[in-house]
């Protein structure tokens, strides 16, 4: 009797009822009510989720995917972006050639495409996000704190694409750079052309001068040049993910603890 | 025939027409009132939010790429690879828009009938996420990496030639995303377009769930119960965000002067500038005086212009057509509101100001770096 209903198991199941996937997963393959959610409780990065959702949290209509996609977007800029570093070296002298490289020796070259887009369409995604938040309602009480986090993490996918937009090297890097930079100069107080800035002096010596503002602090000099493309480097690929990380875990945390996904009452 | 509409496009898309025609149709697409929910029913633009009314929105914006891409001018700067992300956002931003109200719109006629919004269920009826959710999640992973593997094949990333300090490109354009800010430049001076604005900007969306206090419409799409809300944020979303980026890729040639879509990036292009600082209006112009020396005396009209906006204004409205709000709102959430409020409204004010009176600065110090 045992041994026939060992023949009906599919390989699916014996797989799954195997002692190294149930060491692994800790539920067999999941059939009922409770060992579906099980399946979630249970797992570390579907545990993001509750077990079980309201029905209309599941509809694209109502939810767009956006948020979701945002951060699948993050995961896949970060992989793409760890294998760009594999050839990518961060100085004036490399930074060019080593970009043409990757189009041309690289095998399967597309890894600078699939992150460049994938950076553009990130910010299209957040921006997205948000519109749904916004026209759902959804930033409404107890959900506030959420929405502001939702609005640095949307800051920060900026500064992400644009640090990341001088590592080319290329004239629309620089450029693009120095315009955006060039605004730090006119920083209130701050900046070396900023108002209130010629206050803050010692006497006749001014604290805040070209060569000591916030925009020399961000370059890293007077000009986009060597010291800010190491300074955009290391903002891209570790400051900026690293505080974006932080600001994630607490988005994801409190959507759960502010009573999971928004609905109508 | 051709042409003709190609000039009339270039002709309405200046900043000065276009600007002008979104503000004022902007109240009637998005109602904030009733005398405007009344125009809205009678010359039927809530039609726009069907199946009929997005396919001839779709249609129409189509038209018009397809349009720029068979027309020399606009094919260049169409098919600059940075900016296709910006054709995918203005598809992305209409659809979205018009799929909100068209799902908006049908839960306001459900809640007038007393019915629950379409998102509604019944909260014991609960789906499993293992496997209702994860193989959705699953299925738009996979597609959105099918799309954009194939955009990555098909599109190449953008390369210019190496770096080089020397050289300055006309025009030399941030990334596409910041060209919203950057076409504020034109108005303000970079510490208010480049700092301030900016740093007003995440701070006052932060601010948004705490300014809103209607608690109407969460957790599903709605307009008629939030119609103020919405207006003002779709307005600063879709016209001083949004619209500004697309001046600011597709209008904006060398020397940032304006160019049609379908113009040709003359860099010779000359526009007379001929703007004139408050305080020449007043002392020079009004008094028939030279300048007076002291920085202060100079700017005093301006000090005094700013001074009624800033904090006459807030004070004044309060008391008159905003007593209820005033009330409802208390003293720190109203004053936080007012300095937001007049913060994004000094963009639309400044640029007509720029453009009827050709008025550089209203408080204009450049002696300090300190132009309004």
């Amino acid at each position: 009797m045992e041994e026939k209903n060992n023949k009906k198991e599919s390989i699916l199941e014996k797989l799954g009822n195997s002692s190294v996937w149930k060491s692994i997963f800790r539920s067999g393959v999941p059939r009922t009510r409770r060992q579906r959610m099980y399946a979630v409780l249970g797992n570390v990065f579907l545990h993001l989720h509750p077990a079980r959702l309201p029905r209309h949290a599941v509809k694209v209509g109502y939810t767009w995917c956006m948020g979701g996609l945002s951060f699948f977007l993050f995961v896949v800029l970060t992989i793409t972006g760890i294998l760009l570093m594999f050839y990518y070296r961060p100085t004036v002298e490399y930074a060019f050639t080593d970009i043409i490289d990757l189009g041309e020796q690289v095998p399967l070259g597309i890894m600078r495409e699939i992150h460049r887009w994938g950076a553009h369409a990130m910010v299209l995604t957040t921006w997205l996000h948000m519109l749904r938040v916004f026209m759902t309602g959804s930033y409404k009480p107890p959900r506030e704190f959420n929405w502001a986090v939702g609005v640095i993490l949307m800051t920060l996918t900026l500064l992400l694409s644009f640090t990341g937009y001088l590592l080319p090297w290329d004239q629309l890097a620089i450029w693009a750079v120095t315009v955006g930079t060039n605004m730090a100069r006119a920083t209130p107080f701050l900046g070396s052309e900023g108002p209130g800035a010629s206050l803050l002096a010692i006497g006749d010596i001014n604290l805040v001068h070209a060569a000591s503002d916030v925009r020399f602090a961000l370059l890293g000099g007077r000009f986009v040049g060597e010291a800010t493309l190491l300074r955009f480097y290391v903002l891209h690929c570790i400051a900026v993910p690293f505080i974006a990380m932080i600001f994630m875990a607490v988005h994801f945390w409190r959507i759960r603890k502010d009573g999971g996904i928004s609905g109508p009452l | 025939m051709i042409e003709t509409i190609k000039h009339t496009i270039d002709y309405i898309s200046a900043p000065t027409i276009s600007f002008t025609l979104i503000t004022v149709l902007f109240p009637l697409f998005f109602p904030p009132t009733d005398f405007f929910d009344k125009l809205n029913r009678k010359l039927r633009i809530y039609k726009i939010w069907t199946n009929a009314g997005g396919l001839i929105l779709f249609t129409l914006i189509s038209i018009f790429f397809y349009m720029g891409y068979t027309d020399p001018n606009f094919k260049i700067i169409l098919m600059k690879g940075d900016n296709f992300p910006i054709v995918l956002m203005i598809y992305t931003m209409f659809f979205f828009t018009w799929y909100a109200m068209k799902k908006s719109y049908i839960n306001d006629a459900r809640i007038e009938e007393g019915k629950k919004p379409t998102e509604w269920h019944d909260p014991e009826d609960k789906v499993l996420v293992w496997p209702d959710l994860v193989y959705i999640e699953l299925i738009a992973l996979i597609l959105f990496m099918v799309f954009l593997i194939v955009w990555a094949i098909l599109v190449p990333a953008p390369l210019e030639e190496p770096a080089n300090p020397a050289a300055t490109p006309n025009p030399s354009k941030a990334p596409w995303y910041f060209l919203g800010l950057q076409e504020m430049l034109v108005y303000f001076d970079p510490w208010l377009a480049g700092v301030l604005f900016p740093t007003l900007i995440i701070v006052g969306m932060c601010a948004i769930p705490y300014m809103d206090i209607n608690k109407k419409g969460d957790g599903y799409y709605s307009f008629k119960e939030r119609r103020v809300g919405y207006f003002i944020f779709m307005y600063g979303w879709l016209v001083l965000w949004i619209y500004l980026i697309v001046i600011g890729t597709f209008f904006r040639g060398p020397n940032w002067n304006f160019f049609g879509p379908f113009e040709y990036w003359d860099p010779h292009k000359l526009e007379v500038l001929n703007n004139v600082n408050l305080s020449e209006y007043f002392w020079v112009i009004g008094l028939g005086q030279p300048l007076p020396q002291n920085i202060l005396v100079r700017e005093s009209v301006g000090f005094l212009v700013t001074g009624l906006y800033v904090f006459v204004l807030p004070v004044v409205l309060a008391k008159t057509i905003l007593k209820n709000m005033y009330k409802a709102y208390g003293p720190t959430r109203y004053t936080f509101l007012m300095i937001l409020g007049l913060s994004m409204l000094s963009l639309p004010i400044k640029m007509y100001l720029r453009w009827i009176f050709n008025l550089k600065y209203i408080i204009g110090i450049p002696e300090w770096f300190f132009n309004i």
